[in-house]
């Protein structure tokens, strides 16, 4: 496999890739057949603009929150906590901001709030062995209270057209939220594809207990996760705040984790952990996103929205489904399709005393993932 | 065994009880009907909803739902009396209907699909919010005098208070659900589905059923504290209770219950939603301190208990383990 010729990895990567890209263009196609200047882009003052470019810039929250949230589900986590660190971050970098602090400062600072969000979430999952779900819930709830206290209960402005420009500005006529998503997407990539962090990832969410007997380090992979996480929701929260110029703790970055989530579940990256791509999950946000422009540019009234959003997701969902594996095999990564993660792999519970039997299976599941991968 | 599962629901209790006595140390005039009666009023359609999450979240399972599902049964029966001049019992009965096959439908993708709950109730959460909005984004409200006399139903209690119609109804709904849960075969079965899907199956357990009955029953109880909701505030709103369904995970979390599933009580749940109106209660007495420390003190509160559990599931593990290390030496020898 590690002699595979290049033209044969992109195939495979195309077959992964196959089902979002068509959906993405089918989408798109649609669009503009019902309004025809979606695909129009023009060049004004040294910057690109149109709808194509604008569905880039709003999907940018979305595609960085996209990248920690696939990192988190491959381990068979999930983090709902990441609208509210959006509004913590926020709030933050309003209120240094607004008190004058330089932007190289606040950048630090804000990122520096984003990972100690992250770990403390690792540490409820990794060291406490609190349930995903529940241990990001609860800084979902506290953290809007907490971005408010931040705030002290008021929508925070400020004016600094450098900060702004995160939000608002383009370099090479490219807008800086696009260049911040694709920059991150590749670094976070690279990193865990050029190394073996992404396999070793793979390994903790198919199975934690049978990777940690071969010996992986699977707490600090899921410190890793997690703190990816609440970083990208910092650089989210940063650039929705330099948008509107200002912190909303009660409204920023509200039911994003939501879907940020759904971005994961469409790009094919399955919530019981396991094998995952970055690209995949992104396309999924542009997915989202040029969903939510195509509706405002073709005319429907917003309500219809969330109901066609719903709709998409519940056929995706279907035609993924474990239960329709001859339909939804074409869907799935090859390799991991039909394996019966859910069950067979599930983590020990209480009292298993089943060490040895664990150990001789934990390279068998190894070895089959890596013919697949 | 028994007694280290009602630990977290003994704790919740006495945190409740420590917690309303400090209070009315700092204001005697808490300790009153009015205050109890308000709470119960304040929270009922909250409460309601907390019993569909229980039994849920008791089989392992979570609904996101919820709140769409109030806010869509709030605007459809406000749209239904105010522009098609139904009764508002035919419309509450309508409302009922669509809420509980919206559940079973979720119900029956969860089980029949094998799709994670979490995904599909999210997928259910922005349905019924869509669905909400096509019904009407402004919000309705209702001039009916059927509605108007509900509200005025209340039982007095000595001491003032006025025992709403709504708070009646949240503590039946809290009463028939402990039954259910305790005394019905149906109340078993999810149980053991919370313990081990697997094993509950092999045991003859109606999985799919059960599945299918544990959702339709959060849908038609989301749709009932839905009805609550419409007479509490006399409209409907399409944008009205978002998060709700957090505040009754929470309640139902504080409450005791493993959200694992398989232990738990349904009258945790209702001083998990005790607790929560305690809070914003004390909030509102004290004055000075703003709304947003409810969600700062719950997410406290959350953590709290987590870790409670976490520690009697790692004892008792460890006993288990214990147990099972020296039979294992017994059989090596």
């Amino acid at each position: 496999m590690q002699t595979t010729p290049i033209s044969a990895a992109l195939t495979r990567k195309l077959r992964r890739l196959g089902p979002q890209l068509a959906a993405l263009f089918a989408i798109l196609a649609l669009i503009t057949l019902i309004s025809p200047g979606f695909l129009s882009i023009t060049v004004q003052n040294g910057r690109l603009y149109g709808s194509l470019i604008d569905v880039l810039v709003r999907a940018a929250p979305v595609a960085l929150l996209t990248i920690g949230m696939t990192l988190v589900i491959a381990t068979r986590g999930i983090d709902l906590s990441i609208g509210a660190v959006i509004a913590i971050c926020g709030a933050v970098a309003a209120s240094l901001v607004a008190d004058g602090y330089p932007l190289v400062a606040v950048l630090v600072a804000v990122t520096a709030v984003g990972l100690v969000c992250g770990l403390w979430n690792a540490v409820l999952v990794a060291f406490l062995d609190i349930q995903p779900i529940i241990a990001t819930l609860i800084l979902m709830v506290a953290g809007r209270g907490i971005a408010q206290l931040i705030t002290e209960g008021v929508i925070l402005t400020f004016n600094n057209d450098d900060f702004a420009d995160i939000g608002s500005g383009a370099l090479f006529g490219i807008p800086v939220p696009v260049l911040l998503w694709l920059a991150t997407g590749l670094l976070v990539g690279l990193l865990v594809r050029r190394t073996a962090l992404g396999f070793l990832i793979e390994a903790t969410g198919i199975n934690r207990r049978a990777a940690m007997l071969a010996g992986v380090q699977a707490r600090f992979l899921l410190i890793f996760v997690y703190a990816v996480s609440g970083v990208m929701a910092a650089i989210a929260g940063l650039i929705i705040t330099a948008d509107i110029r200002g912190a909303d703790a009660n409204n920023a970055g509200l039911w994003l984790e939501l879907d940020a989530i759904l971005a994961v579940v469409i790009g094919g990256t399955s919530l019981n952990g396991g094998r995952f791509s970055i690209t995949a999950s992104l396309i999924g946000a542009l997915i989202i996103q040029s969903i939510n422009t195509g509706i405002l540019v073709s005319g429907f009234p917003p309500e219809f929205n969330l109901i066609i959003k719903a709709s998409i997701i519940i056929v995706v969902l279907t035609l993924q489904s474990p239960a329709l594996g001859f339909i939804g095999g074409f869907l799935r990564p090859p390799g991991n399709a039909g394996q019966p993660i859910g069950k067979a792999s599930a983590e020990p519970r209480a009292g298993e005393k089943a060490g040895t039997t664990r150990t001789d299976r934990a390279p068998t599941t190894f070895s089959t993932q890596e013919r697949t991968s | 065994m028994k007694n280290a599962r009602n630990l977290p629901f003994l704790a919740t209790l006495i945190v409740f009880l420590i917690a309303y006595a400090l209070c009315t140390l700092q204001f005697p005039n808490m300790l009153s009907t009015r205050v109890v009666a308000n709470l119960l009023s304040d929270n009922a359609f909250l409460g309601i909803a907390a019993v569909g999450m229980t039994f849920v979240i008791l089989s392992g399972g979570i609904d996101l739902s919820v709140g769409s599902v109030i806010a869509f049964t709030s605007v459809f029966v406000a749209v239904l009396v105010g522009s098609f001049d139904l009764h508002p019992m035919t419309a509450f009965t309508l409302s009922l209907v669509l809420s509980t096959l919206f559940g079973a439908g979720m119900g029956l993708m969860i089980r029949y699909l094998a799709i994670p709950p979490f995904v599909v109730t999210l997928a259910g959460m922005f349905l019924a919010r869509g669905a909400a909005y096509l019904v009407s984004t402004q919000s309705v409200p209702i001039t009916h005098p059927f509605f108007e006399t509900i509200q005025t139903v209340s039982v007095r209690l000595p001491g003032g208070g006025r025992l709403t119609a709504m708070a009646m109804l949240m503590l039946l709904v809290f009463a028939i659900g402990a039954l259910v849960a305790s005394r019905t075969r149906f109340g078993a079965n999810v149980y053991a589905l919370g313990g081990n899907e697997q094993s509950a199956a092999l045991m003859g357990v109606p999985v799919g059923r059960t599945i299918i009955g544990i959702y339709a029953l959060s849908g038609f109880l989301s749709g009932l504290s839905g009805i609550a909701y419409t007479i509490y505030t006399s409209s409907g709103y399409s944008l009205a209770t978002v998060g709700i369904e957090l505040d009754a995970i929470a309640a139902v979390v504080i409450g005791g219950t493993l959200l694992t599933g398989g232990t738990g009580l349904v009258a945790g749940t209702l001083v998990g939603i005790l607790i929560q109106g305690l809070i914003q209660t004390y909030i509102v007495f004290d004055g000075t301190l703003s709304s947003w420390w409810t969600k700062i003190v719950i997410g406290i509160l959350l953590f709290a208990f987590i870790a409670l559990q976490r520690a009697i599931i790692w004892y008792s593990n460890r006993r288990l383990a214990d147990g099972a290390a020296r039979g294992e030496l017994r059989g090596a020898a």
